[in-house]
């Protein structure tokens, strides 16, 4: 009896395999949780206004988002990787290696990143990207000697700082967002406080002293945060003395729990992003297959759709959300209706 | 052990056993205690079960609410024309009912300071909705047609006090001069609290609209899957162990089965979604973030429960019972199937129900099929459609709206749980039926 049933089931089970030969017709999108919160917004939109059925968006982060997307050409590959950085050089070559050869690039505006910590928790409001430095770093300049970071409050390095414990929350290594924090905070504050140049006056090379300056000390001071913001988010609800690195789309949704602190002397908002005044802010992208245009039904109408005035304009719902949009948006548009190839061509 | 051996050395006469003596009290002391500590273990599970329950409740009944304009309107063949003309159509059905809702509230005569921008920061997202309504009923097309929109996210805390005067600050999403137009309004009876049925039954949505999302899709992928593992787990684990447990001979072989079955069982479930993304999607082809896919990895997940609590019960069956039948002339495969699986088939149903119960809570296997993530591609058209076309499931859907910056989501990610939670029960609730029911005593 139950040998016939399991017999039934399997023959019912490879009938189903064997319908799914037929081609998939929805678009299948990995990466970024930054540029999630977007992408959701443009697939239900894209959903309703066109005949196309909604896409499916993943999270997971822009690198394990762009290793999906090298793992080949075919169905069971994804058709569009979000990232909140730009694809590397190594990336590309491991997508080659895979057959993923055409990949069009595809930026569609810019993020703000800022810090903030709990609304009633101590005056965070005015930051450096040397305090940051000074807080976090492994290793930092304390007079004039390289030391392993001996800080343990805000206000032993700078006077202007609250007296607070050091807690801070930083994206961890499989966001897009960290290397952003590393590249316009870590690494300036390294190179302003000169401690960047006295690790070299002390034998290290350029590449050395850089990957120094981004190392991050281990002691529990600073947390890295592999999920989410909302994680970020409780952490801070959790500690007083905390500070989250958060989108800013995210902060301005949580206003009533966050206060945010000014970076170099700019606030953070959608202007002084757009405009380069506030300066930890990166693009983002998506990135399209070339080889599943015209074989996944509506990848190119949804990457058209998604970069549209419309939708990604000053107006749109994107830039609402909290997106600062492209100001080259007229470039981005003529990329994908040309279905212009990262490394020229078409 | 000291309480065996008869007062040694003691003076037993005299005592009566009326009174207690030293011993006896002593044992019946411990007794006591042992009662009283029994007690405090269930007043304490009973005190974190209340305040779960309770704070669940709490936090996830505002998702089962939600604010609503009423308003009635007419579009006109020309309007519709015109909005289908654009690409992002929505929207220009959207700006239709706003000129609507501003026409409506300068007649009511209302007084109260009135813009187009802070109309759109109260309502969510009509246009789709709109959209939707004239596509399907195209005959209303001229007629004025009445219709109860979501509000937008921060009105609906408001209504359901998350967001208050004092707590909110001024911003692109409201401003505190748009609460007096919601008062307003809300006098007027034009905004008003209604019963989310959208959470119960629909998709869910991006996650500037936190109106439209609903649970609905996600509970039919989560059936769809559950199908899946009960279909292919019950008939292959209860072989599987039938034949170990009474068929197969006892050599190192087994052993390694049986062994190789436990190890299972405690492995963590993420490596049987890594398993799954490896060999149904990378070499089997099947299609990403399908409830089928998702089904036979929690199959696998959920096999070693179903083997390991279906051997116990057969174990459980008396030898007499097995021995009474081979001895009336029974083949041993009569006596299994006449005897003593009917007799384990209650503990069979409670094993199958637990691993199934388990598997319906699970998310992280499912990260790396696709069920995780944006899904809202609705209800499926039929059966095959059921199996094959990308959902979500209930736990992810769950994670997923617990990780969005709007707070109305993380309501709605409560809400969740207890649809979660009621679905569990009406599965416990059959499986003590069909225990009942085929329970048999000897």
């Amino acid at each position: 009896m139950s040998l016939l049933k399991t017999t039934v089931s399997a023959a019912a089970l490879a009938a189903l395999a064997a319908g799914s030969a037929a081609a998939r017709d929805n678009v299948q999108v990995a990466g970024s949780s930054t540029v999630l919160p977007y992408a959701s917004i443009v697939a239900e939109l894209f959903g309703d206004n066109t005949d196309f059925p909604t896409p499916v968006i993943e999270s997971g982060g822009s690198s394990s988002g762009l290793k999906r997307f090298c793992e080949g050409v075919g169905e069971n590959t994804i058709d569009v990787a979000n990232a909140s950085r730009a694809i590397r050089e190594k990336e590309i070559k491991a997508c080659a290696e895979n057959g993923v050869t055409d990949i069009i690039e595809v930026r569609i505006g810019y993020d703000g990143i800022v810090f903030a910590s709990q609304q009633s928790g101590p005056a965070f409001t005015a930051f450096e990207p040397t305090d940051i430095f000074n807080a976090i770093g492994a290793q930092i300049l304390k007079d004039g000697e390289i030391v392993t970071n001996p800080h343990n409050t805000w206000s032993e390095f700078n006077s202007d700082l609250p007296d607070a414990e050091i807690a801070m929350f930083i994206p961890g290594t499989k966001h897009g967002t960290r290397e952003v924090f590393e590249e316009k905070v870590l690494l300036i504050g390294c190179e302003e406080t000169g401690a960047m140049k006295a690790m070299m006056d002390g034998g290290m090379s350029e590449d050395d002293a850089e990957d120094a300056c981004l190392d991050v000390r281990t002691d529990g001071k600073s947390v890295d945060i592999d999920g989410d913001y909302t994680e970020t988010l409780a952490r801070i609800d959790a500690n007083t003395n905390g500070i989250g690195v958060f989108g800013l789309a995210f902060y301005e949704n949580n206003t009533d729990k966050l206060k945010v602190a000014t970076m170099s002397g700019v606030t953070p908002s959608t202007e002084t992003i757009a405009s380069g005044e506030y300066p930890v802010s990166r693009p983002l992208f998506f990135y399209v297959k070339k080889a599943h245009i015209g074989v996944i039904p509506g990848l190119k109408e949804y990457a058209g759709f998604f970069i549209a005035d419309e939708i990604a304009g000053p107006k749109g719902p994107l830039a609402n959300y909290g997106l600062v949009s492209d100001p080259e948006l007229a470039d981005v548009q003529a990329t994908v209706a040309n279905e212009k190839v990262i490394g020229g061509g078409s | 052990m000291t309480d065996v051996t008869p007062n040694a050395g003691g003076n037993r006469a005299g005592n009566s056993l009326a009174t207690q003596d030293a011993r006896t009290k002593r044992r019946n002391r411990a007794e006591a205690r042992f009662k009283a500590y029994g007690l405090t273990a269930i007043l304490v599970g009973i005190f974190f079960l209340v305040v779960l329950a309770v704070s669940i409740i709490r936090s996830g009944s505002p998702a089962f609410t939600r604010t609503v304009v009423d308003v009635e309107f007419a579009l006109s063949q020309a309007q519709i024309n015109e909005a289908e003309e654009q690409l992002f159509k929505t929207a220009a059905y959207a700006a239709f009912f706003t000129d609507a809702l501003k026409r409506q509230i300068d007649e009511s005569g209302m007084e109260v300071a009135v813009d187009e921008d802070a109309i759109e920061r109260i309502i969510g997202k009509p246009g789709s909705t709109i959209r939707e309504f004239f596509q399907a009923n195209p005959d209303r097309i001229g007629t004025p047609v009445t219709f109860e929109l979501a509000a937008s996210s921060r009105v609906d805390g408001y209504f359901n006090g998350r967001v208050t005067r004092e707590s909110m600050q001024d911003s692109r999403f409201l401003m505190a001069g748009d609460l007096d137009l919601v008062d307003a309004l809300a006098e007027a009876g034009v905004i008003r609290s209604s019963i989310n049925w959208t959470f119960i039954t629909g998709a869910d949505s991006g996650v500037d609209n936190p109106g439209a999302a609903g649970i609905g899709a996600s509970v039919v992928g989560s059936f769809f899957m559950m199908l899946v593992v009960l279909v292919l787990s019950l008939p292959i684990g209860v072989a599987a162990s039938i034949y170990l447990e009474e068929f197969a001979p006892r050599n190192r072989f087994t052993d390694l089965i049986e062994v190789n079955i436990s190890n299972l069982a405690a492995v963590p479930s993420i490596v049987f979604g890594i398993l799954g993304l490896a060999i149904f999607i990378q070499f089997a082809h099947l299609p990403q973030s399908a409830p089928l896919v998702g089904g036979l990895v929690l199959t696998l997940m959920t096999l070693p429960t179903i083997i390991i609590s279906t051997r116990a019960s057969l174990r459980a069956v008396p030898p007499s019972i097995r021995d009474a039948a081979l001895g009336v002339g029974a083949s041993k495969m009569q006596s299994v199937f006449h005897h003593v699986l009917p007799l384990a088939m209650p503990g069979i149903l409670t094993g199958t129900i637990i691993g199934l119960a388990q598997a319906l809570g699970e998310t992280a296997p499912l990260l790396l099929i696709g069920m995780v993530g944006f899904v809202a591609r609705g209800y499926p058209d039929g059966i095959v459609s059921g199996f094959m076309d990308p959902n979500s499931a209930m736990p992810a859907q769950i994670y997923t709206w617990a990780a969005r910056a709007d707070a109305s989501f993380y309501e709605k990610a409560w809400g969740g749980i207890i649809v979660l939670l009621v679905f569990l029960l009406t599965m416990n609730i059959i499986a003590i039926i069909l225990r009942r029911r085929f329970e048999r005593r000897w």
